[in-house]
């Protein structure tokens, strides 16, 4: 009986999702207008650009940041940092068993911290100045030149935000991807081994990710077809191919999702997998830090908007509505197919859904991230279920079977829901400053070509700087110490007084 | 002297704890354990890790009694406890050859 309740409520809001994608037409020119509200603004900012060449020997008009955006930019910026910190690690936390709570919630903190460090010191520089399509070049290193004057691009043109919290912002990114990667291998890894690791990976595989997908030289530089040509040329590999990634489906999911299961695969499976229980200790703190992951991921992807505009309020419903759907997809599937709904599956569920709406955020409609989000409760619920244990490798807390399977779907589904026949917004022309004609295959072979070369290079880059850790410094932690427990032996301490 | 040890259904040890007061037994010693019997397990579920869990929360109560009220103790705590459902629990007497009082260094019956 309660199955068949649930597979009715399931279909009737498949049903209702296909109704709402299905009226697009009216639906599709209100969201244009929405979304472009920096339509205006383009016009006057290059009326005045014209006034500024004509009177070159005048002062010309000094391009600031937008108060708006700068404030927006700040709280966005706190948002993803919350994502990380608590967020991702109760998350994790929640999933390890209570000798690795703090292993788990030590890890994800430290990575996070040496990650903004080895961010201004070299990762701003090498992911977001010019240089090669896959590696940014060295003039920032220590974010030399940087000033409280100094402006970062947004994707209006002749609007900008600070450059510093461009970096602050962008650097909470670089920090949450090697965290996410932790989840794969957590119980068994030792601490000194998940830091040379995340030196290695962040330098080899973040950045020049972030370089490929993210990297262009902004949209005041599109004035007409040569100029674009010629600005085009220096923007990222992937950029260049025309790869759709709004908020870091490919650089941070796919990127995090595929090291993690490389590791989980060269690591080995925990003592006692599939013989003795490695339940979670607590569910709980699993909730607690997936709906702080929730609020967090306003942020982070209401903030890649880097105004705050039309275009953010979407993205901001967008998120809203993929996570419930998600939420939903997964309960549900989980009821049905496994008798009971539980509370770690709606947590998963909305965690799928934030991801795998990352990457389409900024060129959805409403009815099509409820889509997205649906399909990604239920195809990542078959991940962690089923694919997990028919090719029987042990990704701990599921990094993979969420934020790699998740990643891909939604950089692939990108394609589909930012068709404006959907309700999808299109992809905005910065020549003719207009919504470019779509090709929804066309689209496809561009998102193919981001997740192909993401999960090849992450995957080599993986390997690699597993392999050179391990010979290093072992990647493994003895199996007495693995029985102990990480948090005793690893950090001194234990999670719990009870 | 007997000494009691019972072990109940973790929600029935307020019933069982007032019960006894009120026939005058006056101190219980309760622990948190984990056992099996004929009750089964029961099977949890996490992202399609399956884990039978096969030892079931359970109280033991540690409680000495002088030999006249042991049977009035032990029928208390029979009816207390009792939900008419497998997984109740069982009683287990023995005997108690002292008892020593450590404030006073009072032994025997008067300690209890």
């Amino acid at each position: 009986m309660k199955s068949l309740i649930s597979t009715f409520m399931l279909f009737s809001l498949l049903s209702f999702v296909g109704v709402a994608a299905a009226e697009p037409a009216s639906s599709a020119v209100e969201i244009k207008t929405l979304a472009n509200p920096s339509a205006p603004v383009t016009v006057s900012m290059e009326a005045s650009a014209v006034v500024a060449t004509s009177a070159e020997a005048a002062p010309a008009v000094v391009p600031s940041a937008n108060k708006g955006d700068t404030a927006w930019m700040i709280v966005a910026t706190i948002l993803v940092i919350l994502m990380v910190i608590p967020g991702l690690a109760l998350f994790y936390g929640g999933m390890v068993r209570a000798k690795n709570m703090l292993s788990v919630l030590m890890q994800v903190f430290v990575i996070f911290s040496l990650t903004a460090v080895l961010w201004a010191i070299f990762g701003y520089s090498v992911a977001f100045t010019e240089g090669s399509a896959f590696f940014g070049g060295f003039d920032k290193l220590f974010l030399k030149g940087i000033t409280p004057e100094s402006l970062a691009a947004t994707f209006s043109k002749g609007v900008y935000v600070p450059e510093y919290i461009y970096v602050a912002f962008q650097l909470t990114f670089s920090a949450i991807t090697p965290a996410l990667i932790v989840g794969a291998f957590a119980e068994r890894v030792k601490f000194s081994a998940v830091l040379l690791f995340t030196v290695i990976w962040f330098t080899f595989s973040y950045l020049p990710l972030a370089h490929m997908v993210w990297y262009w030289a902004g949209p005041d530089a599109y004035t007409d077809a040569a100029a674009a040509e010629k600005a085009g040329a220096t923007a990222g590999f992937l950029f260049q191919k025309g790869a759709l990634d709004f908020a870091g489906g490919t650089v941070v999911h796919i990127n995090a999702g595929i090291a993690g299961l490389v590791g989980c695969l060269m690591i080995g499976k925990r003592i006692g997998f599939k013989k003795e229980s490695l339940a979670p200790h607590s569910v709980t703190m699993t909730m607690v830090g997936a709906s702080l992951l929730w609020v967090g991921w306003f942020g982070f992807n209401v903030g890649s908007n880097l105004e705050a505009n039309g275009l953010a309020a979407l993205v901001f419903v967008n998120t809203l509505l993929a996570a419930a759907a998600a939420t939903l997809g997964w309960v549900f599937a989980e009821w049905l197919l496994r008798g009971k709904p539980s509370m770690l599956g709606g947590a998963s569920g909305a965690v799928a859904g934030l991801v795998a709406i990352t990457p389409a955020c900024g060129w959805a409609g409403p009815a099509g991230s409820i889509l997205l989000g649906l399909v990604a409760g239920v195809v990542c619920f078959w991940s962690v279920t089923s694919l997990k244990s028919k090719l029987g490798y042990d990704d701990s807390l599921d990094a993979f079977g969420v934020h790699g399977i998740g990643g891909i779907l939604g950089a692939l589904g990108t394609a589909v829901v930012a068709s404006p026949a959907l309700g999808g917004t299109g992809v905005w022309d910065y020549v003719s400053n207009s919504v470019a004609e779509y090709s929804m295959i066309g689209q496809l072979i561009s998102q193919s070509w981001g997740v192909i070369v993401a999960i090849i290079w992450s995957g080599i880059v993986s390997y690699l700087a597993y392999k050179f850790v391990d010979i290093v410094i072992g990647l493994r932690v003895p199996e007495e110490v693995e029985r102990e427990g990480l948090d005793v032996s690893s950090h001194g301490e234990t999670a719990y007084h009870l | 002297m007997k000494l009691i040890t019972a072990i109940i259904k973790p929600f029935k040890l307020d019933d069982v704890r007032e019960a006894l007061s009120e026939i005058g037994v006056a101190g219980v010693t309760a622990t948190e354990v984990k056992g099996f019997g004929r009750q089964k397990g029961h099977t949890e579920l996490y992202r399609g890790a399956e884990y039978v869990v096969d030892f079931l929360p359970k109280v033991k109560l540690e409680i000495a009694v002088a030999d006249d009220i042991l049977d009035k103790a032990v029928e208390t705590i029979v009816k207390a406890a009792n939900t008419g459902k497998i997984g109740d629990g069982k009683i287990f007497v023995s005997n108690l050859e002292q008892v020593i009082r450590i404030r006073t260094g009072e032994t025997g019956e008067e300690a209890i």
